[in-house]
């Protein structure tokens, strides 16, 4: 027999994807004693975000620290305390303020497994908010994950579901290898029904989900731009498409297989994400559907990003951002005719 | 505009006192002592300890031997590259030898002395500049992390591992080493103020030795000495003679006690230089005179030791013959072990990245695997 305070927690509940992210750090320190969390405001405040409201209180400065206002020093020792046996889970307070860490993440965080010939595994998650869409003034927008998909020996994942939030960031926490976790920060708001004791199974790390069935093309996305590509799918309908919704909830590694399954049913595919365009992950994507779905193609694949700009100014950032209009458009424009 | 009369410059304006402030920690105790502290040659070596000194007789002048056989094989082409650390082997000894079993190492990219004097398999601290694998040791097994080529960045990750170590409520200590020019470095000043913060049990070792490849020291800094930066993150800072070994096991020794007590990092700063060029690929006399290189040869680490110890009658002619013929066996082993070739397996190129291989790196090792067959078929 339950008691009713392990009921009422199993109730399923609207949530948010903030309160689901704070309480797979809160699951995953209470299992185990070896995850830390720590960057800059992250204990009395719980973060600017409130993403780590509370950790401190329950578990104590000596495992939720506020840090010296420094990214470098912060991953830099998230590395030595991981070499010694624990769990670091990493905040990068916005985006643009992880640059001042790369040369730790490049050169030692995504290479020390290789380095030592697996010997010398770091379990460290860095989780970076990221992107635009909520007036944030320059550097607190950026869409970096093109640098971190371009160095080898990360993981790099990024939810776009309250559900994800939860699975992946426990995922991510468990995982024996170094994870660049991207939170999307225009969803931290986004409600679901939800209980963290009955997360619907979420796939582990490196599985992309068709969020959306359809026949006529295939919209690939993940994080921020899901909700939009859904958006979009729906008011395709008037206009005769049925649009199926790829969410890639990884990028490294890609599951490729998913992608391409899609593809090859839909013939027609397009890409979108915030990021720009140029070097961005959908020119990867892109070069990969169509040296696999050639022949099942009915037209080129597309790609729907931000454009190759330094992110721009708040009151014009809706003019740099993928909408639904320039989704839909996009989507005519795969009425292909040779 | 003179100062007075800037607006509110007069006494008489000043009429609510400032805010009650004071430093949190004064100054004057962490000020390292502008002479570099020494032992040989001075009073303080009458309590020197025999049989310590013996050891560290034959530890530098296994280190000498070491670096010129590493040297050696430079020119063979048996190794890659070599920084010789000839003129630093008192640093490199006394870092390694002050440590307890249980504490890590740190090195640089030219600490490679350290590790072996610390017991490390002198082909496996080798590999790296060899160039058939970036480690070629578990760091965990021996206690000292991967030496490190871009500088001054695992100086952070011994702060971190000192501070995990703390948090378990284990007495370790971490032993970082760096040059004068990775002070100049951000992740130097994030590391000291970081573990300063902290009290994380840590030493930080500098080693001048003069150059940052041709930068002198006066073009790397304007602080009065390096030691004296300690000052400003809240840690003592030691100036000693980094060629005198009896000095640098005391002020080591030192730090490292105080470390392990919870009484948090020390800076040192050893004085030393470095007698041969960065590398086998750099021109030294480009940048400095032979006179220079001469008037610190009378300082050498070897000759100062040695000199001291014979005079009080700890070693002698029988002592010193021991010790070169203990180096002779250690350097033809190791040009004997490094002369044979490694063997390499390509497939190990993807094995180390990932936990879990990655979809796009099956289907690369899977070309590897081709491209290699037939090779083998040709």
């Amino acid at each position: 027999m339950s008691t009713v305070a392990e009921r009422a927690e199993r109730a399923v509940k609207p949530a948010t994807m903030a309160q689901a992210l704070t309480r797979a750090m809160r699951d995953a320190m209470a299992e185990d004693p070896t995850v830390h969390v720590m960057g800059e405001d992250v204990g009395t405040l719980g973060g600017v975000f409130r993403i780590t409201d509370g950790l401190a209180k329950e578990f104590g400065e000596d495992r939720v620290t506020d840090t010296p206002l420094a990214e470098a020093g912060i991953l830099g020792t998230a590395v030595g305390m991981a070499m010694y046996g624990l769990r670091p889970v990493v905040e990068m307070q916005f985006d643009a303020f992880a640059y001042p860490a790369f040369e730790q993440l490049i050169s030692h965080v995504a290479k020390m497994r290789n380095r030592t010939r697996g010997a010398m595994p770091l379990p460290i998650t860095i989780r970076i908010p990221y992107g635009g869409g909520i007036g944030g003034v320059e550097h607190h927008c950026d869409s970096s994950e093109a640098y971190y998909v371009a160095t080898p020996g990360l993981t790099v994942v990024t939810p776009a579901t309250v559900e994800d939030a939860y699975g992946l960031l426990r995922a991510s926490i468990a995982s024996d290898d170094p994870v660049v976790f991207l939170e999307p920060k225009r969803l931290y708001w986004s409600k679901a029904d939800w209980s963290p004791q009955s997360p619907a199974a979420v796939p582990g790390i490196g599985k992309a989900l068709v969020r959306r069935t359809g026949t006529s093309a295939t919209l690939i996305t993940y994080g921020p731009s899901l909700p939009l590509c859904l958006e979009a799918a729906e008011a395709a309908r008037e206009e005769g498409w049925d649009l199926e919704v790829v969410d890639l909830r990884s990028l490294v590694p890609f599951d490729e297989e998913t992608v391409v399954a899609s593809v090859r049913r839909t013939g027609r595919a397009v890409v979108v994400h915030e990021a720009g365009g140029f070097g961005g992950p959908g020119a990867e994507i892109a070069a990969r559907v169509t040296e696999r779905c050639f022949h099942h193609l009915e037209a080129p694949v597309l790609r729907v990003t931000g454009f190759d700009i330094p992110y721009p100014p708040p009151m014009l950032e809706k003019h740099h951002l993928p909408g639904v209009d320039r989704i839909l458009d996009a989507v005519a424009r795969l009425q292909w005719e040779n | 505009m003179t100062v007075q009369e800037l607006p509110g410059a007069g006494a008489s304006h000043r009429v609510t006192p400032p805010p009650a402030w004071r430093p949190r920690t004064e100054a004057a105790p962490l000020l390292p002592d502008p002479e570099p502290y020494r032992v040989l040659g001075t009073e303080a070596a009458d309590r020197l300890d025999p049989e310590l000194m013996r050891r560290y007789y034959a530890e530098l002048v296994r280190g000498r031997r070491y670096n010129a056989q590493a040297t050696a094989l430079t020119r063979q082409g048996r190794l890659a590259v070599y920084p010789s650390t000839v003129g630093q082997e008192a640093a490199e000894i006394a870092a390694a030898l002050v440590l307890e079993e249980q504490d890590w190492l740190f090195p640089s990219y030219r600490d490679t002395l350290a590790a072996v004097a610390r017991g490390l398999d002198p082909v496996q601290a080798l590999t790296l500049l060899r160039g058939d694998w970036h480690t070629g040791y578990d760091p965990r097994e021996h206690r000292i992390a991967p030496l490190s080529t871009p500088l001054a960045t695992q100086l952070p990750h011994a702060v971190g591992l000192a501070h995990a170590a703390r948090l378990r409520g284990d007495e370790v200590v971490a032993l970082a080493m760096v040059g004068d020019g990775g002070t100049s470095e951000g992740d130097f000043h994030e590391a000291l103020n970081f573990a300063a913060v902290w009290k994380a049990p840590v030493v930080f070792l500098v080693q001048n030795n003069g150059f940052a490849i041709s930068v002198p020291l006066a073009k790397q800094t304007a602080a009065p000495t390096l030691a004296h930066k300690a000052v400003g993150y809240g840690m003592p800072g030691r100036l000693v003679d980094g060629n005198d070994v009896a000095a640098m096991h005391e002020v080591l020794t030192e730090a490292v006690q105080r470390a392990r007590s919870g009484g948090g990092p020390t800076l040192i700063e050893a004085v030393t230089y470095r007698m041969e060029a960065h590398t086998n690929a750099d021109d030294a006399t480009r940048y400095r005179s032979d006179a220079e290189v001469e008037a610190w040869k009378a300082h050498d680490p070897v000759l100062l030791l040695e000199r001291e110890l014979t005079a009080r009658g700890i070693l002698d002619d029988a002592g010193i013959r021991e010790a070169r013929d203990a180096a002779e066996a250690m350097a033809a082993t190791l040009r004997e072990r490094m002369n044979a070739d490694p063997v390499l397996n390509p497939m190990d190129l993807f094995a180390h990245v990932y936990a879990e291989q990655t979809g796009a790196l099956r289907e690369q090792a899977e070309l590897l695997r081709a491209e290699l067959e037939a090779e083998g078929e040709a």
